[in-house]
């Protein structure tokens, strides 16, 4: 099992590159802010993943809450940002 | 290896499979629509079914080495990300659009009107 | 000392052990301490009526029971994003607008569970909810026909806006 988990972890790494595209080359800002939130999503994932590699869930799944909660906030607070400063 | 292990290891495989090809078509998706209105469409849904899924499947295999205490907690805390990222991602998707509304960007369409009265009269 | 705040608090309770998974007599007392002050801060979020009441349990029974259907709504969504997102033709078959349409939905909890169904469901998104109106990005003109429709019925029902007013 140990090899799928790592197998999946590579698949979801390579997605965030994918999405980095967006990030770098997005026609307006809303795309790049959209983009960091989804390779969050991906990491939170990949942060439990490694928990199963490396045998220790009980430590990684706490980091990977805190990761939910982090970039959702951010999520949010970008938009409360961008709509009081005009700049979209 | 007990049959019991087998079976769990399928479940586990099938669902972080699946979630992990919705996250995969929620990125393609993202690529490829033409304006960031329909790439929320893509990246807002795919992601929330596949993280509840890959949490879940991560969530079963948390208890492939016997029901200790220990054990239920971690399970239990994963369930509460899925359910948290099920609560948290339209409410962040909602948030974005709607700075992206109030700053006066209408969506591409292709007949030019952007707001349309429903039901039609 | 009313019941929604008994009840919030077993509810924020739990989810601290849950969380911390450690049983000795400090780190309990400590969570007895932050549950009371996070309850004194936002004791009206979970039960919104001023006396908890029977209609409380229904309402939680029936929105329990609201939440498979939703999933299976979400499956939909998902399946039809994908179909739209590898179709080789894909600027032909979208079609994108923003609706407004009405509703009748009052309560805080309810626009915003019918809004985060909306965007669960397939090709719209909820972005504005202002004077009664709902803002609705639909991806083509086949989804937008079933809004307000059988949604709108289900979340009124679950949230008994008819008898409470």
């Amino acid at each position: 099992m140990d090899n799928f988990f790592l197998a999946i972890a590579l698949v979801l790494s390579f997605l965030v590159l994918i999405c980095l595209y967006r990030a770098v080359f997005g026609p307006t800002v809303i795309d790049r802010i959209i983009s960091v939130g989804v390779v969050g999503t991906k990491t939170l994932l990949v942060l439990l993943l490694m928990g199963l590699i490396y045998k220790r869930m009980d430590m990684f799944v706490d980091i990977s809450l805190l990761y939910a909660i982090l970039s959702f906030i951010g999520a949010l607070i970008f938009a409360k940002y961008f709509v009081r400063k005009g700049v979209l | 290896m007990s049959i019991l292990t087998v079976v769990l290891n399928i479940v586990v495989i099938v669902l972080i499979s699946f979630g992990v090809f919705f996250f995969a078509t929620g990125t393609v998706g993202f690529l490829r629509f033409p304006d960031f209105y329909s790439r929320m469409q893509a990246t807002g849904k795919c992601d929330t079914l596949g993280v509840v899924l890959s949490c879940t499947g991560v969530a079963l295999y948390a208890l492939h080495d016997g029901l200790s205490l220990g054990n239920i907690l971690v399970s239990l805390k994963i369930m509460f990300i899925a359910v948290f990222w099920f609560l948290g991602g339209p409410t962040a998707t909602h948030a974005l659009l709607n700075s992206a509304f109030k700053s006066g960007i209408l969506p591409w369409t292709k007949d030019g009107k952007a707001i349309i009265e429903w039901p039609p009269k | 000392m009313p019941m929604r705040y008994f009840i919030s608090f077993i509810i924020f309770f739990l989810l601290w052990v849950i969380w911390s998974g450690q049983f000795d007599f400090f780190h309990l007392s400590l969570g007895v301490i932050s549950c009371v002050l996070v309850i004194s801060i936002s004791h009206d979020l979970l039960f919104q009526r001023k006396n908890f009441q029977k209609k409380d349990i229904t309402e939680t029974a029936r929105f329990i029971k609201y939440i498979p259907w939703l999933l299976y709504q979400i499956v939909l969504a998902n399946i039809h994003v994908a179909k739209l997102a590898l179709h080789p033709r894909m600027n032909d078959l979208i079609d994108p607008h923003i609706i407004r349409f009405k509703t009748k939905l009052r309560k805080d909890m309810s626009l915003v569970t019918f809004a985060n169904s909306i965007t669960l469901t397939p090709g719209t998104i909820t972005i504005l909810i202002r004077d009664g109106y709902y803002f609705v990005h639909a991806i083509d003109m086949k989804v937008a026909e079933d809004l307000p429709g059988e949604m709108e019925e289900r979340v009124c029902h679950v949230f008994m806006e008819d008898s409470d007013g």
